[in-house]
């Protein structure tokens, strides 16, 4: 097994000390997207909950879950279902870390930002009017960007549960239990490898970039630098993709693509399942009841 | 696909163009049935392009490359029943194993190839199995082909094409940029396999040609320039300097001696002369 973590590490501190240079920004973010599919790689083995299920459960449970969570017509069940997620993560050993940094704050950020307008949009009971600006924050408002708000985040933390707690090759798989083509598993499965293969190779000219340059790049220096890789890269995988191709042929490939998915379900797949099912239905018939709402209302 | 000689392959004056530029120049060739061939040739003397020719991956643009006795064209490669028979029974391992490593994980590489000809899932379970463990790399059998070191790429390339049992075994410098361990694990399987399948290594590293190959072709410019038995050809030293395969190089010797002329690196005891003005 290749152990890049020092190498990858080495670059990582480096980049991140000095973060002026455009080549050497670049080079952080190839480091960093790759230190993120091995730390979600080796998460993805660990002995947890989550991992040791099958993962056409683990789709088809988390699925139900988000289903539930858009259905709800209360905060109660979406806030029940979010400790579900929460619960699961903590039984596989994801740390709640990397769950606030990669789901949370990134979900509260951009969902935030459309719900905001809805704060003042929505037309309702005044709560509140800002001063200056002398818009109105109504009930109705702030109620509908809490719902948005929350059922972003519980069903952002369910599909992050299953990227992490699921080998991707396994994810992959386990789609055509879902019916997806064929084809687009395939395809997806090829972008997957030869992402690393492409980011490698964006990793070794930039570094050869790098040990060349002395001094700062200006701002159109650099994006002449952005175009020329590219480019590079764009004619390298051109002609990695014609290899593949013969490689396919070679071994048989005639248009057609076959694969063979071999899980077999364990007793604790099946309990697994029944409580996953369970769970959902619950909170769906949780989520259906109005008199919840009332609890919570601003009315 | 009836074989009706002892030969494999006839390759006659074939000529291979990428656009305007000549990679073979009217090669012919033969290959007998479980011989062990060595082509030989510096970078870009059409080595990869006949092995692709050989794996009907390409085809001539001249001449004529019969396997099996059949001739490989475009038009019978649209017979799916002679495709799947071909590539049954030849198989390519390409130069760089990220080539051929497109699957998600090393038992899904290993798997592709019967996949793709339709055997039984049962079938390609047990040969997986027995593939794997034959090559060593049971323990990878879940990895990402990302995951792995260049001695397990080959090691998976090679198991990748060897599940379907192949007559023929087409190998594109096997060795090339891997560290002298995993080199000699490969190069022991070869040695292994012995003249029980035909294979046909295009390499331009001298030091294993006399243990993976019989009889050898050299290349230079699309063209044979020399055949015979890695003995007749590693011991003519003028060839191989003209075709590139040896340099003249500065080297020292324990007495403190430092000159330069042409050698074989495997053969570090060698006997030279050490001429007067020559440092």
């Amino acid at each position: 097994m290749i152990d890049n973590s020092n190498r990858t590490n080495k670059f990582a501190l480096k980049a991140r000390k000095k973060r002026g240079s455009f080549v050497e920004r670049t080079l952080a973010t190839l480091v960093s997207k790759t230190e993120h599919a091995l730390f979600a790689e080796e998460l993805a083995q660990a002995d947890g909950f989550l991992q040791k299920l099958d993962p056409r459960v683990k789709i088809v449970g988390l699925l139900a879950l988000i289903l539930a969570a858009t259905l709800a017509r209360n905060i109660f069940t979406i806030l029940f279902i979010f400790a579900v997620a929460v619960l699961l993560a903590v039984l596989s050993g994801v740390p709640i870390r990397t769950l606030a940094m990669r789901a949370w704050l990134s979900a509260l950020f951009f969902t935030g930002m459309i719900a905001l307008p809805a704060i003042f949009l929505t037309p309702g009971d005044a709560l509140f009017r800002l001063p200056l600006l002398g818009w109105t924050i109504t009930a109705q408002g702030i109620t509908t960007a809490i719902y948005l708000i929350s059922r972003v985040e519980t069903t952002v933390t369910l599909s992050l549960l299953l990227v992490l707690c699921t080998l991707w090759t396994h994810v992959l798989k386990a789609l055509r239990v879902l019916r997806v083509p064929v084809v687009f598993v395939v395809i997806l499965g090829m972008t997957y490898r030869y992402i690393f293969v492409m980011l490698e190779t964006a990793r070794n000219m930039f570094e050869a970039r790098q040990s060349r340059l002395v001094g700062k790049l200006g701002a159109s220096e650099s994006r002449r630098i952005a175009a020329a890789s590219v480019g590079v890269l764009l004619s390298k995988s051109f002609y990695l993709n014609s290899e593949v191709y013969l490689a396919m042929q070679s071994r048989g490939f005639r248009g057609e693509v076959y694969t063979l998915d071999d899980f077999q379900m364990q007793r604790r797949d099946w309990f697994a399942l029944v409580g996953f099912l369970l769970a959902a239905l619950f909170a769906f018939w949780l989520g259906r009841q109005d008199s919840l709402e009332s609890l919570l209302s601003f009315n | 696909m009836e074989t009706v000689s002892n030969n494999i392959f006839e390759v006659r004056d074939v000529t291979y163009l990428y656009n305007d530029v000549t990679a073979l120049a009217g090669l012919s060739l033969s290959i007998k049935q479980n011989q062990r061939v060595a082509i030989l040739g510096a970078n870009g003397s059409g080595k990869s392009t006949f092995l692709r020719l050989l794996d009907a991956l390409y085809f001539p643009d001249k001449g004529t490359i019969s396997a099996f006795g059949e001739n490989l064209t475009e038009e019978a490669f649209g017979d799916e029943e002679f495709a799947f028979r071909f590539r049954r029974r030849v198989a390519l391992v390409f130069q760089n194993p990220d080539v051929q490593l497109f699957n998600p994980t090393v038992f899904d590489e290993v798997a592709f190839a019967p996949l793709q000809l339709h055997w039984a899932k049962d079938e390609i379970r047990r040969r997986v199995a027995e593939t794997l463990e034959l090559l060593e790399i049971t323990h990878l059998k879940e990895r990402s082909p990302h995951r792995l070191s260049g001695g397990e790429k080959k090691r998976v390339a090679l198991a990748s094409v060897l599940i379907l049992e192949p007559e023929v075994l087409l190998l594109d410098e096997p060795t090339a940029a891997l560290d002298p361990k995993s080199q000699g694990r490969i190069v022991d399987f070869l040695i292994d396999l012995g003249n029980t399948k035909t294979v046909v290594t295009a390499t331009h590293d001298l030091d294993i040609v006399e243990d993976i190959a019989d009889y050898c072709f050299v290349f230079q410019n699309g063209r044979v320039a020399r055949e015979g038995t890695p003995a007749q050809i590693l011991a003519d030293t003028e060839l191989l300097e003209s075709t590139n395969l040896i340099h003249a190089h500065r080297h020292s010797h324990p007495s403190g001696v430092v000159h330069s002329h042409s050698h074989l690196h495997r053969f570090h005891e060698h006997e030279h002369e050490h001429k007067n003005g020559v440092d």
